[in-house]
């Protein structure tokens, strides 16, 4: 169980100052070792003591790694830019606007100051129980505190639930899943990259990880097409509180119109699964319909089917449904 | 090395969880070495030419004897495909290979459990139990089949339908295939499938935690078991009784030279493969 402890357990320091550095660092220590960005999800883990790694390497010296830079017709954004810097920056509020919603309603002024966007992306789930040390199936138990008759799973998962009913809590990832975006990942076999929507995995794949990170590897970049620049965007997070707060459900959505008429469309729901769910079958019965709002509340209609609830969150249904709709309606 | 992984349940109290996955590479290296170690010895010790059978049954023989039917051939290989699915789901997430295994391991531990019962079927009611059963008779002749490996005894006498080695690892096949599948069948309730609703809590969790250690357990011992059997199918001279896992028939040149005609009683329905 959690024990609140005045200073956290040792640990070696290192604090490269290039990415070859640190990506030889993370070769070299490979599961004893965290990769440290803002700190914003670590240090909570540090301080409960729950996650004691033996090596943290501290990624803030690594400039390669920061700033916002236009390549071709996208851009490309450093998984150590701060929160603030994407929901401020000038191209990214013209052509991506979705982005920078998204990142400028993460927690509060202060956080965004100090949290990157790898860090948002890759953080770990917010489960309590998982968080608070239980030996749950995430933690490496065999069983999940968050699904009985009487746990506290009000913000758990209604979608992809395997074993473990987490849910992912980001909010820039459906954002970047929409936009088509391509994580780039380093690791022991060099450079790849990953789509945003391959790169959040399910309990079905591995119960202990949500992304596809292993543990020598680090997100470097993030590169975003130009395929979805100057769409009608749409994002929306429900949360408990309007600042410092996590989603209950978020919505993430773009859509390029003819007149009246759908051409085509991306949405994206996150809160509701252990990864961000992409509405394929939203996506596909959008395009070429005119955005009424009848086709509005068919979508929300269909983006729920499937939904199982756990004893807590069966608000999260009509919350979802109605966020598509939203969604729908208010870029026609 | 550690045997089993612990945790410490919300009452303080430290519970099995499953077994350390060292474990999985004691099963794997260890069969390795046995693979390896068997080679040594097969290099210095050349197997002496079998004495032709003087029994009046074999001139009776007909060039093809009939030694797997084709239920038991179907049973064989369908298990195989089944256990093949369930270990490469099962152990490679733990090898770090990520993909969306948890359906398909269920769905290969049903098809498993189907041949078994299939098998158990077929085996009771059309075929012998006798000829696969290791009595009291066969361990002495495993005693004097490795005295003989060493050096100090004769030649055991040749077997029935199956040698002793044969019949003690089909014994431990079944035992560990026992131990996946009752344990399999438990583990199904806490994920989700059409056939159980989900009830993670049908067992304490102690009881639980020893539920996934039997089925660790079965099924790193079946990781052992399937090395050693792939290796000894694959050796050249062992190659007539694989071939005959296939073609279902073995020659009466291989039965004589292997088999006692007194012991394994060729049936007229063997004597027509």
């Amino acid at each position: 169980m959690a024990v609140i402890h005045d200073t956290i357990a040792a640990f070696e320091l290192f604090q490269p100052a290039s990415l070859e550095d640190a990506l030889a660092l993370r070769r070299k220590y490979g599961k004893v070792s965290w990769a440290f960005a803002g700190g914003l999800d670590s240090l909570d883990w540090f301080k409960d003591r729950i996650k004691r790694p033996e090596v943290v390497i501290d990624l803030s010296g690594v400039a390669e790694m920061k700033g916002i830079r236009e390549s071709g017709e996208g851009v490309e954004i450093g998984a150590l830019t701060t929160l603030t810097e994407i929901a401020s920056n000038e191209t990214i509020r013209s052509k991506y606007s979705l982005l920078s919603e998204a990142a400028s309603q993460v927690a509060t002024p202060q956080i965004r100051n100090q949290s990157t966007l790898g860090g948002n992306l890759s953080q770990d789930t917010r489960c309590w129980y998982y968080r608070g040390g239980w030996a749950c199936y995430r933690a490496g138990g065999n069983i999940c505190y968050a699904d009985t008759p009487t746990s506290v799973n009000r913000e758990h998962a209604i979608f992809e639930a395997n074993r473990c009913v987490a849910v992912n809590p980001s909010d820039t990832a459906p954002a970047l899943i929409v936009l088509d975006a391509q994580f780039v990942i380093h690791g022991p076999g060099g450079e790849r990259e990953v789509s945003a929507e391959d790169y959040f995995i399910t309990p079905a794949t591995d119960i202990r990880r949500m992304t596809v990170l292993g543990p020598s590897d680090l997100l470097t970049a993030v590169r975003i097409p130009g395929t979805w620049s100057g769409a009608r965007f749409y994002f929306e997070k429900v949360r408990d509180r309007q600042a410092w707060d996590f989603a209950l459900v978020n919505v993430a959505s773009a859509m390029k119109l003819s007149g009246n008429t759908i051409e085509d469309a991306r949405i994206v729901v996150n809160a509701v699964g252990p990864r961000p769910l992409r509405l394929r079958d939203v996506e596909r019965q959008l395009k070429g319909q005119t955005a009424t709002e009848d086709v509005a509340e068919a979508a929300g209609e269909l983006a729920i089917l499937g939904a199982r609830p756990l004893q807590h969150n069966a608000y999260k249904i009509p919350l979802m449904r109605n966020l598509v709709r939203r969604a729908i309606r208010t870029e026609a | 090395m550690s045997f089993f992984q612990w945790a410490q349940n919300p009452w303080g109290q430290e519970i099995l969880v499953r077994i350390s996955w060292d474990l999985f590479w004691l099963a794997l290296f260890g069969g390795i070495a046995f693979v390896i170690g068997h080679l040594v010895w097969r290099s210095k010790h050349k197997e002496a030419p079998a004495a032709e059978s003087s029994s009046p049954k074999a001139a009776a023989l007909p060039e093809r004897i009939l030694r797997h039917p084709l239920g038991a051939r179907f049973f064989h290989w369908s298990m195989s495909a089944a256990v093949f699915v369930l270990l490469v789901t099962g152990f490679f997430p733990v090898l770090g290979i990520q993909f969306d295994w948890v359906t398909i391991h269920w769905i290969a531990g049903l098809v498993l459990i189907g041949t078994v019962v299939y098998h158990i079927v077929h085996a009771t009611f059309w075929q012998r139990l006798g000829n696969i059963w290791a009595g009291p008779s066969g361990m002495k002749e495993l005693r004097q089949g490795l005295m003989n490996a060493l050096g100090s005894a004769p030649p055991p006498p040749k077997p029935g339908k199956y040698p002793v080695e044969q019949q003690l690892f089909h014994h431990l096949v079944a035992l560990a295939s026992f131990g996946v599948i009752l344990t399999g069948l438990l583990m199904m309730v806490r994920v989700e499938n059409p056939l159980f609703a989900r009830n993670p809590y049908l067992l304490q969790d102690s009881t639980w935690g020893w539920v996934y250690v039997l089925h660790g357990l079965s099924a790193v011992g079946l990781v052992t078991m399937v090395i050693a059997h792939v290796y000894f199918a694959v050796l050249p001279e062992k190659r007539w009784m694989t071939m005959s896992m296939i073609a279902g028939w073995i020659s009466k040149k291989d039965f004589l030279a292997h088999h006692d005609p007194d012991r394994w009683v060729v049936t007229e329905e063997a004597k027509n493969p």
